[in-house]
């Protein structure tokens, strides 16, 4: 254990806190500085709230102080994603529709993650509105690569993951539409779980796409992750969509599949739709090789097909900009945010107009006319309609891998980090980021990414799938691996 | 133009779209308070402001309202169905989405018999939906529209009310009776769901509006380009909005034009419709299956138990009137010419003495809704509420002016009975001593009347017995004052 607060995990700093021999405000301290010294060359933050967490975290000193038990994860900092709502800081979603908005509630995880003593440090940047790999779609600019800063640090939530893996912070929650947690995950070196489709509430989620959109947990080891995510997790009366089930346990699972360190008896799926032409020789070679490490810890490796994979980057690019197009509309300059043009002189209609086209970046553009126009009456059944068929189709190609395999496994990106500018104007290279995550997202089904190795010196990411509802056979078969392998954080190059 | 001469020429064909505001405790997907009438914008929270991030939670008891008013109208009711969103940008729109429903509505395929001047027609119903009201906007400046208006100003109080949306097929065959045809529906519809207990169906409130379609065909033709008249906001309105329309449309015609599909709005001082949007440039609301919200599947079980629950709906009740309240059949004929049967058979049955029920809807209540210009359905006074100014007469604590006045305080103010009573101090004086010292006053203030009344003519104590009564401010019982002056003045029994 380093003697630095920054560069324990979770589970180290709430030990050390819940033990007397740390307070939550050096650990909070200690962060606060880390941010001050690096994040002027990450950018992993869109706002810091030094105040706020100082008194989160002397809230945690005096419980404990007062003899109050603390949560597993009480003092321990968080970085959280700007498009989670936080009452009365910003949350501006990463566009400039929304500068200056303070939401007068808080989300029920921002709830969950307070009333768990759990210390937000501020909100993390992101692609506008979720839409985004690389966080270069951000109306704030991007966000650096801690491994290499002239590089992405994967999107959307791509602030959350650079944060954890500069050591600004030990957590950080993150969304994922298509791929938006376990991408950023995979190129920043660190691990990032996407839940099954309600498990967590998406009640304070400023919206994307309705039904894909799902909050997960970032953390540097697979236990942090799992700690956070039953912090997160569970029924949430205010979203209809979450489920009214116990929570998977997943933070006993990832302590059994380290400690255990063997996946005997675990058949695990290689997809074999989910590789090959396309993707970098480094991501297959180091993929290549974690599944050869998962057989040496005793599982049994079976190929499986799930032919319609092959249609998910379509079927994705129909179904959450339709949504997208409907969530976004509400950002018309009336009740709150940017309101541009309100001369005296213009209509309503040219106010609401001119403030969507100063507010809104060119990709949410994008996607708001594609789905416009793929909901219009007389394309909603070839479009639409069709989408969501395919979509049904790729859950029962889970269904059938899932007989054969109680996991399945890809890599998590086709590429590792690639440079800021590289990809930003060519819209389909940048959606071919996501085409091994979008299968589970379109599914509702639970996927981890976890650090596997490098590929010319920047991370790969190893992404294990379950059935819904089996989250924690996700984190025990990551942890089994971690467990197994040299964790990669511990090359990525000290930060000036 | 001659109404008759265009019935004689033109076959009208009318439908109705009625939008209902459920009376539920709560809005549709969130936990704000549905009162009408609060400050602007106090009833509001994320959801219904439709803030970043909040989500819809249906509301049971709206979804169950729906289904009963499915059942009372005799229709089918899905076994499976969603909510969709309807895409439009309107300020009064919080989301610039409405969540309503779509290709999947909770019920379908039902009928309401109406009936008018003896013949019972059959409307058929087409759907019953679910969806949630807007905000309300108010356009100031001399238009009183969003054109042209100074600035306008949004009230979100409404918006997420439930709404039920009610549609009718259109109705051929009605002939000259079409007006009465479509005020006879919702007439009868407003009583079902009076009835339900679902809504307070008030349309001066805005809690039942109606819109009315109308199309006029030559006899043997196909139906005509229909029109759609909005702001319809009473019971007479709904017959004469039909009537002008079928006129208007007539002159169109006649004239060798062409009838344009359009929204038009009544003019409740007219009597005629304006024209209003044309539907000409159709919006397209892009409709899709609510994502945020779970489909509703209604248990077949938990359907047919509330089936088994209805009350007993109007036309039950009409006949049980009859058959056995003794209602004879003049009665109902006049309570039916003058649109109180049901009104009078919810009073009965919530209590009241039949007589009792009949006069006062039949009198003071008629005159009361003839001086205010509108159907007695839509006063401000619910049978309810009679049939407690009834019970307050016959348990001696209001006099029959009292309970006018009582009767009063209720239109005026749309409190509850029991509110105006406490709060006017509506009581009949009982407290013998302070009416001996009225009687008093009143005879040492008129000596030539007493005298009169002591030389043995009784029926001038009529004026004493006024002054008494005037003293009193009306709060004394009139025979109870009438006693206690003669045994004053010797001449008691």
């Amino acid at each position: 254990m380093s003697d630095d607060l920054t560069r324990m995990t979770a589970a180290e700093i709430a030990a050390l806190i819940a033990g007397g021999e740390v307070a939550a405000v050096e650990v909070a301290q200690a962060h606060l500085d880390r941010i001050a010294a690096v994040d002027q060359s990450v950018h992993a933050f869109l706002h810091v709230d030094t105040a706020g967490a100082l008194d989160a975290a002397k809230a945690v000193d005096a419980a404990r102080a007062a003899g109050t038990v603390l949560g597993p994860l009480a003092g321990v900092p968080l970085a959280m994603k700007d498009v989670v709502v936080t009452k009365d800081l910003p949350t501006t979603a990463g566009s400039k529709i929304l500068e200056g908005w303070h939401p007068p509630y808080d989300a029920t995880i921002t709830r969950r993650i307070k009333d768990a003593g759990i210390v937000m440090l501020g909100k993390t940047n992101m692609d506008e509105f979720a839409m985004g790999s690389s966080t270069e779609n951000s109306a704030y600019g991007p966000t650096h690569n801690p491994w290499d800063l002239s590089r992405i640090p994967g999107g959307s939530s791509g602030g959350s993951s650079a944060a954890v893996a500069a050591y600004e912070a030990p957590l950080a929650i993150g969304t994922d539409t298509g791929g938006s947690i376990r991408q950023p995950a995979a190129v920043t070196g660190i691990v990032g779980h996407k839940p099954t489709y309600g498990a967590v509430s998406r009640y304070g989620l400023v919206a994307f796409s309705s039904s894909l959109d799902q909050a997960g947990p970032f953390g540097r080891t697979v236990l942090d992750a799992a700690l956070l995510h039953e912090v997160m997790a569970g029924h949430d009366p205010c979203d209809s969509t979450s489920i009214d089930a116990p929570i998977a346990p997943v933070v006993a699972a990832a302590r059994e599949g380290a400690e255990l360190s063997s996946l005997a008896g675990v058949r695990v799926g290689v997809v074999r739709e989910l590789g090959g032409e396309g993707y970098q020789a480094g991501v297959v070679a180091s993929f290549e090789a974690a599944v050869e490490t998962l057989r040496g810890l005793g599982a049994e490796i079976v190929e499986v097909s799930c032919p319609n994979f092959d249609y998910a980057l379509a079927a994705y690019y129909l179904i959450a900009p339709s949504e997208c197009s409907s969530n976004l509309a509400r950002f018309d300059g009336v009740r709150y945010g940017l309101r541009v043009g309100d001369d005296g002189a213009n209509s309503l209609e040219d106010v609401m107009s001119i403030t969507r086209e100063a507010g809104f970046g060119a990709e949410v553009k994008r996607r708001i006319i594609i789905g416009t126009y793929a909901l219009s009456s007389g394309y909603y059944d070839a479009y639409y309609g069709q989408a969501q068929k395919v979509r049904t189709l790729i859950a029962r190609d889970f269904t059938a891998a899932f007989a054969r395999a109680d996991v399945l496994v890809s890599p998590t990106s086709p590429f590792v980090a690639f440079g800021i500018g590289e990809r930003i104007d060519d819209p389909m290279a940048m959606y071919v980021n996501d085409l091994c995550t979008l299968p589970a997202s379109l599914a509702g089904t639970p996927a981890i990414s976890v650090p596997c190795g490098l590929a010319d010196g920047l991370p790969v990411g190893l992404q294990i799938m379950a059935p819904a509802m089996a989250d924690d056979r996700c984190y025990r078969v990551a942890a089994a691996f971690e467990a197994a392998t040299e964790h990669v954080l511990a090359s990525i190059p000290e930060l000036s | 133009m001659n109404y008759a001469d265009v019935i004689a020429r033109y076959e009208p064909v009318i439908g109705l779209e009625t939008h209902v505001e459920l009376s539920t405790a709560s809005k549709m997907f969130c936990g704000c308070s549905t009162e009408f009438g609060a400050e602007p914008n106090t009833h509001t929270c994320a959801v219904c402001l439709g803030l970043p991030g909040a989500l819809p939670v249906a509301n049971e008891t709206a979804i169950e309202s729906t289904i009963r008013i499915g059942l009372a109208l005799n229709c089918s009711i899905a076994a499976w169905c969603r909510f969709a969103r309807k895409n439009y940008f309107y300020p009064d729109m919080p989301k610039n989405f409405q969540t309503s429903q779509y290709d999947e509505p909770l019920c379908v395929e039902g009928y309401l018999d109406v009936e008018v001047e003896g013949n019972t027609v059959r409307v058929g119903i087409e759907r019953v939906h679910l969806e949630e009201d807007t905000g309300k906007n108010t356009h100031v400046g001399t238009s009183g529209r969003i054109h042209g208006a100074d600035y306008s100003l949004v009230d979100y109080n409404r918006a997420g009310i439930p709404l039920v949306e009610i549609v009718t097929k259109p109705v051929p065959g009605t002939g000259a009776l079409a007006p009465e045809v479509a005020k006879a529906y919702v007439t009868e519809l407003r009583n079902i769901l009076r009835t339900l207990g679902v809504s307070d169906v008030r349309m001066e409130q805005g809690s039942l509006r109606c819109d009315v379609n109308t199309s006029l065909n030559l006899p043997g033709a196909e139906w005509g380009t229909r029109t759609e008249t909005k702001n319809v906001n009473s019971l007479r309105s709904v017959e004469r909005a039909v009537r002008s329309e079928i006129l208007r449309q007539a002159e169109v015609l006649d004239g060798g034009g062409r009838v344009t599909q359009e929204t038009r709005h009544f003019q409740e001082t007219t009597g005629d419709t304006r024209r209003g949007r044309s539907k000409e440039e159709a919006t397209d609301y892009r409709y899709f299956p609510e994502p945020d919200l779970v489909p509703i599947a209604p248990d077949p079980d938990w359907v047919e138990s509330l089936r088994v629950a209805l009350p007993e709906l109007p036309a039950a009740r009409r006949v049980r009137l009859r058959d056995e309240m003794g209602v004879s059949a003049e009665d109902l004929v006049q309570m039916s010419n003058a649109g109180v049967v049901d009104l009078v058979g919810i009073t009965t049955f919530a209590g009241a003495p039949v007589g009792e029920a009949r006069n006062w809807w039949l009198g003071y209540l008629a005159q009361k809704a003839n001086e205010r210009g509108v159907e007695p359905p839509d006063l401000p006074i619910t049978p309810e509420q009679v049939a407690r100014v009834i019970e307050l007469v016959s348990s001696g604590s209001l006099s029959v002016a009292l309970a006018r006045q009582a009767v009063d305080g209720v239109l005026e103010t749309g409190s509850d009975v029991d509110e105006v009573v406490a709060e006017r101090g509506l009581k009949v004086v009982s407290d013998t001593g302070a009416l001996e010292q009225a009687a008093d006053g009143a005879i040492a203030a008129n000596p030539d009347i007493a005298a009169k009344v002591r030389g043995g003519k009784l029926s001038a104590v009529g004026a004493l017995v006024g002054a008494v009564m005037k003293a009193t401010r009306g709060q004394a019982d009139a025979a109870a004052v009438k006693q206690i002056l003669l045994d004053r003045l010797g001449v008691g029994s």
